[in-house]
C-alpha cells in the first residue's frame, strides 16, 4: 500500500483512502450501492473517477439483491464492497445477509470463499429517528458466519477496511457516523491492522471500559476526567466485534478487577451483555465490584434531540457507572 | 442433435428420476434425516436447459434442487452422501438436502429460502461481466419465487448492467399447498417485457423446446445481449415436500394430477424418439436400467460412508486469511 494521508485526516477521508488504495492493489475489488459516484458521506469520493464505471457503480435502491449479488459475485472472483449508506438499511435485506452471505460457506462444508464487504453509516447522527440510527452489531454479532468491524479513529478505520477488503470472508464494515467528522492520525503507508484485536486506547489500574466505537472517545475523556479525582481508568476498544478480542477483556479486567462496558446499542442482548457473560465466566474470582454497563435504553432511537439524548449514552452515565464499580464494598 | 444427443438427454432424466425414486423410498423407509422436495415430472427443465451450458457456466437452484444439480454434472455418490448426513457429502453433513454446492461444477448452490438464488446469480453475472469471461448464469426459481420482491430487484439490476442470466422460472402451478394462479397476478413471462428483456412461456415438458429456449437465451447472454426470462410449464408429480399427506391431505385434483403424469417429461420423450427411429424401447430400458445402477452404487456408497466427526460441527465457518 503506497497511499499517503495527511497526519489530521478526517474518518470520512481516511476510509476512502483505505478504499483507494485496497482498489489500487486489487483489480478484482469493485464498490457499488446507493449514490457510491457522487458519495453523500463522501467515504467513495473520487473512486469512479479513479477506477472507471464498471467498478464503481451506482446500483438502484434494491437493498436485498444488492447484498446477495455481492455473494454471487464473491462466489465468482470479484472482491465487492457494498455501501449500504445507513446500517438500518440491513434489515431490508435481512435473507440475504443472514441466510445466504452468513450461511454458504459453512453450509458448503468450507466450498467457498465470500471475500466482500458490506460498509455502512451507523448510529445516531442526531435527530435521524428511529430508521436512520440503527445500530445493528448486535444481531450482527450473533449470526455467525459474518465479521464485524467498528472503528473508533481514522487510523484504525483505514487499517481495519483495508483487512477487512482483504479478508476471504464477509465483512461487516460500520462506521459510527457521530465520528464522520472526527480527525486523527493516519499512518502515511497504510498498512492492513489484524481484525479480531482489540487495542488499549489508554492504560489504567482500577478498572476496565470496553467501549465500542464513538463510545472509546467518551470514555477516554472520562478517564481523563477522572485521574483528577484519583481513580485510574484502562480503556479499551475491541474494534472489531466479530471476531472478538476476549482476551485483552479478561486479561485486563484479572488485574483491574471491575469492568464498565459502554455499548452503543440497546441493552437486551446487546454487545455489552455478551461481554459481561464472557467476564463473568473468565474472571468470577477476580472481580471486585458487580460489572456494570452503560448502553441505549430498549427503545427505538427518537427524533427530538432532548429524547435522542435520554436514551443514547451520555458521558455522565458512564462516569457514573465507573464511579460506583470503583466505590463499590465487599463483592467479589 | 445427434441420436446420441438425444439419448444423453434421456440419459439425464432417468439419472433424476432414479435418484428421486430412491429419495423417496428411503423418506418412506424412515432413514433419510430431514425432508425432501421432489423433481419427479419437472426433470425436462434442468435437463433442457443445462445440456446447452458448459462446465464453465453457472446455476443457482432452489429447494427443489436435486435435478438441477445433478443435470449439472453432479455426483451422484457425493449428493446422496450429504442427503443421508454423511462426512463424505458434498458439504460434509452441514447443508442436506436444500443446500447442496459444487463450486468446481458452477453449481453456486441448492436454496432453502423461495428466491434466495436470484440475488445470488446476478451477481455471479456481474463477476463474470465485470472480469470479462463469457460463461452465463441459469437461475432456476419457482412459481412462488415469482412472488418475492428480489425476482423484480434481480430482473432490473440484470436489466440494467446487461448481465449474462438466464432467469428460468419452473412454473409448477403450486405454491407450497397452493395454487400459483389464485395468489399471482398476471403471467410470470409477461414481467419480463416491464424490464425491457426477452420474456417467454415454453412447454416445461418438452425437453427439447426447453433446450432451445434455453439455447437462445444462453446464446445472446453470452453475446452480450443481457438477461432473459424464460417460464417453463411444467408439474411436480408428488408433493411439495414428502410426508405431507399426514398435514396437507388432498389438495390437488387428482384428474389433474393424472393429466400431467400422462404428459410425464421421460415418456413423452423416449416414445417420440422411438417414433422418430432414434432408437428402440429396449434401449430406452437399458438406459433407465444403467441410471438406476448407477443411483444404487451411489446408495451403498453413501450408507457405507462415516457419519461426520461431531466437532467438525465447529469447522468451516470461517476462511482462513492467506
Amino acid at each position: 500500500m503506497t497511499e499517503t494521508l495527511a497526519k489530521d485526516t478526517y474518518m470520512t477521508t481516511a476510509i476512502a483512502g483505505a478504499l483507494r488504495a485496497a482498489m489500487a492493489a486489487d483489480e478484482s475489488v469493485v464498490v457499488l450501492g446507493e449514490d457510491v459516484e457522487l458519495s453523500t458521506i463522501g467515504c467513495t469520493k473520487g473512486l469512479v473517477e479513479e477506477f472507471g464505471a464498471d467498478r464503481v457503480r451506482n446500483s438502484p435502491i434494491s437493498e436485498a439483491t444488492v447484498v446477495g449479488a455481492c455473494v454471487g459475485a464473491a462466489a465468482s472472483g470479484l472482491r465487492p464492497v457494498m455501501d449500504l449508506m445507513f446500517s438500518s438499511f440491513f434489515y431490508v435485506a435481512m435473507d440475504q445477509v443472514a441466510n445466504q452471505a452468513a450461511r454458504l460457506r459453512y453450509m458448503s462444508g468450507g466450498q467457498v470463499d465470500l471475500p466482500l464487504v458490506y460498509f455502512a453509516g451507523t448510529g445516531p447522527s442526531g435527530s435521524a429517528a428511529a430508521q436512520h440510527s440503527e445500530n445493528p452489531h448486535p444481531i450482527l454479532m450473533h449470526l455467525a458466519g459474518i465479521k464485524v468491524v467498528f472503528p473508533s479513529s481514522p487510523g484504525d478505520a483505514a487499517g481495519l477496511l483495508i483487512a477487512s477488503v482483504e479478508d476471504p470472508n464477509p465483512v461487516v464494515f460500520l462506521l459510527d457516523l457521530m465520528l464522520a467528522g472526527a480527525k486523527g492520525p493516519v499512518p502515511t503507508d497504510l498498512e492492513p491492522l489484524p481484525l479480531g484485536k482489540a487495542e488499549v486506547k489508554r492504560s489504567g489500574e482500577d478498572v476496565t471500559v470496553v467501549a465500542i466505537a464513538s463510545a472509546a472517545g467518551t470514555a477516554l475523556e472520562v478517564a481523563a476526567e477522572l485521574e483528577e479525582d484519583g481513580v485510574s481508568v484502562e480503556v479499551i476498544d475491541p474494534r472489531t466485534l466479530s471476531p472478538f478480542d476476549w482476551d485483552a477483556v479478561t486479561d485486563s479486567v484479572a488485574r483491574t478487577g471491575r469492568l464498565v462496558v459502554v455499548d452503543p446499542a440497546r441493552r437486551t442482548c446487546g454487545a455489552a451483555a455478551e461481554i459481561i457473560a464472557r467476564v463473568a465466566e473468565r474472571n468470577w474470582a477476580d472481580l471486585k465490584s458487580r460489572p456494570r454497563r452503560v448502553t441505549w435504553e430498549d427503545v427505538p432511537i427518537p427524533f427530538s434531540p432532548v429524547l435522542e439524548e435520554a436514551v443514547t449514552v451520555r458521558k455522565d452515565s458512564v462516569r457514573d457507572a465507573v464511579l460506583a464499580g470503583v466505590e463499590e464494598k465487599g463483592a467479589g | 442433435m445427434t441420436a446420441a444427443d438425444n439419448l444423453e438427454l434421456f440419459a439425464r432424466m432417468a439419472r433424476i428420476r432414479a435418484f428421486e425414486r430412491k429419495v423417496q423410498a428411503l423418506f418412506k423407509a424412515g432413514t433419510l434425516p430431514g425432508f425432501v422436495h421432489l423433481y419427479i415430472g419437472e426433470e425436462a427443465v434442468g435437463v433442457g436447459a443445462c445440456s446447452v451450458l458448459t462446465e464453465a457456466d453457472k446455476i443457482t437452484s432452489t429447494h427443489r434442487g436435486h435435478g438441477h444439480l445433478l443435470a449439472k454434472g453432479a455426483d451422484p455418490k457425493l449428493m446422496m452422501a450429504e442427503l443421508l448426513g454423511r462426512e463424505t457429502g458434498y458439504c460434509k453433513g452441514k447443508g442436506g438436502s436444500m443446500h447442496i454446492v459444487d463450486y468446481s461444477l458452477g453449481i453456486l448452490g441448492a436454496n432453502g429460502i423461495v428466491g434466495g438464488g436470484l440475488p445470488i446469480a446476478t451477481g455471479s453475472g456481474m463477476a463474470d461481466r465485470i472480469l470479462g469471461r463469457d460463461q452465463v448464469t441459469v437461475c432456476f426459481f419457482g412459481d412462488g419465487a415469482s412472488n418475492q420482491g428480489v425476482l423484480h430487484e434481480a430482473l432490473n439490476l440484470s436489466a440494467i448492467w446487461s448481465l449474462p442470466v438466464i432467469f428460468l422460472c419452473e412454473n409448477n402451478h403450486y405454491t407450497e399447498w397452493m395454487r400459483t394462479e389464485e395468489i399471482t397476478a398476471g403471467e410470470i413471462a409477461d414481467r419480463a417485457e416491464a424490464f425491457g428483456i426477452p420474456g417467454v412461456q415454453v412447454d416445461g415438458n418438452d425437453v427439447l423446446a426447453v433446450r432451445d429456449a434455453a439455447a437462445e437465451a444462453v446464446e445472446r447472454a453470452r453475446a452480450g445481449g443481457g438477461p432473459s426470462l424464460i417460464e417453463a410449464e411444467t408439474y411436480r408429480h408428488h408433493g411439495h415436500n414428502e410426508g405431507e399427506e399426514v398435514f396437507s391431505g388432498p389438495y390437488r385434483p387428482q384428474e389433474e394430477i393424472d393429466e400431467w403424469i400422462a404428459r410425464d417429461p421421460l415418456a413423452r420423450f423416449r416414445d417420440e424418439c422411438v417414433k422418430e427411429g432414434i432408437a428402440t424401447p429396449a434401449e430406452f430400458e437399458q438406459i433407465q436400467e444403467r441410471e438406476g445402477d448407477l443411483i444404487e452404487a451411489a446408495y451403498r456408497y453413501a450408507e457405507a460412508s462415516p457419519m461426520p466427526a461431531p466437532a467438525s460441527a465447529l469447522a468451516d465457518l470461517y476462511a482462513e486469511a492467506e
